[in-house]
């Protein structure tokens, strides 16, 4: 067991990870890579829950199913995501999101 | 494998991960930035690997790396031009979001050093497929079969409402 890396090396990797996906959410005004971001972010927490599993509680699973779970409610995620993103740009011919606001107000 | 080896290891992987994670965010095609991603998970499944759940690591290389940026670069070729470069973010969004991720990382991270976490004291279980599998399936306690069935119909009902949703109107 001793020859794991210590826990908070992996804690600081996920959390840079994590507010980069932030501040990509924060600087993209396109779509795609605002969704990008969003698994930058998905993925960040994933490392977290199986890094917390395996070091600190190496007898159960818990974190492991969770971030199974997350994987694939991810993959559900961008596909219904990205079929918006489609039927989207068929309406507008762009995926800014400054240019689709017909719904704000 | 020592200790040592493994730090190596962990820096370079973590290295991929923080030097992609700006590609991604900051590249002004969108290509690139897709393919940065790319990166970053395969970084992550090494990072997996190294902790033993070899599993995990399959599960994101086959679907994380292998399903979802397909799907994204897919996206990405069916709406976008692949030589348009994006304009540069404006300079106020990219300061707000700096202060944002700097300060919240660092909080974050100021914490994570000074916490002492105590661990289970309790054997650690083997991680080999067997025992995953069973547990997965299991029904009794710590068994994850209704999970796992609710995830399923989860996942089909996605599908059916990503067909519908991006089905051409007649």
């Amino acid at each position: 067991m001793n020859t794991l890396v210590p826990l908070s090396f992996f804690l600081i990797v996920s959390t840079a990870m994590f507010f980069i996906g932030i501040w990509g959410f924060i600087i993209r005004r396109n779509l795609i890579t605002i969704l990008m971001s969003v698994e930058l972010i998905l993925n960040s927490v994933n490392l977290n829950f199986v890094v917390f599993n395996r070091i600190l509680f190496p007898d159960h699973f818990q974190g492991l199913f969770f971030s199974l779970f997350v994987v694939a409610i991810a993959a559900a995620e961008a596909s219904v995501a990205i079929a918006i993103i489609i039927n989207i740009y068929r309406r507008f011919s762009t995926i800014e999101v400054d240019s689709v606001n017909e719904m704000k107000y | 494998m020592g200790l040592t080896t493994n730090i190596w290891m962990f820096g370079l992987f973590s290295a991929i991960i923080i030097v992609f994670s700006f590609m991604t965010i900051f590249s002004r095609r969108i290509l690139r930035a897709a393919v940065s991603l790319l990166f970053v998970l395969v970084a992550t499944a090494g990072l997996y690997f190294m902790l033993d759940y070899q599993f995990m690591a399959g599960v994101q290389l086959t679907l994380y790396a292998g399903g979802i940026v397909v799907l994204i670069i897919f996206s990405i070729l069916l709406t976008s031009t692949i030589n348009q470069k994006f304009p540069k973010a404006p300079a106020k969004y990219l300061i707000l979001g700096g202060i944002t991720a700097v300060f919240g990382g660092g909080i974050s991270i100021y914490t994570i050093l000074h916490h002492s976490f105590t661990a289970s004291a309790n054997p650690a279980i083997p991680t080999n497929m067997k025992a995953i599998g069973t547990q997965l399936l299991s029904t009794g306690v710590n068994g994850y079969a209704l999970p796992f069935e609710v995830i399923s119909i989860l996942l089909l009902a996605a599908m059916i409402a990503a067909i519908v949703i991006a089905k051409k109107v007649i």
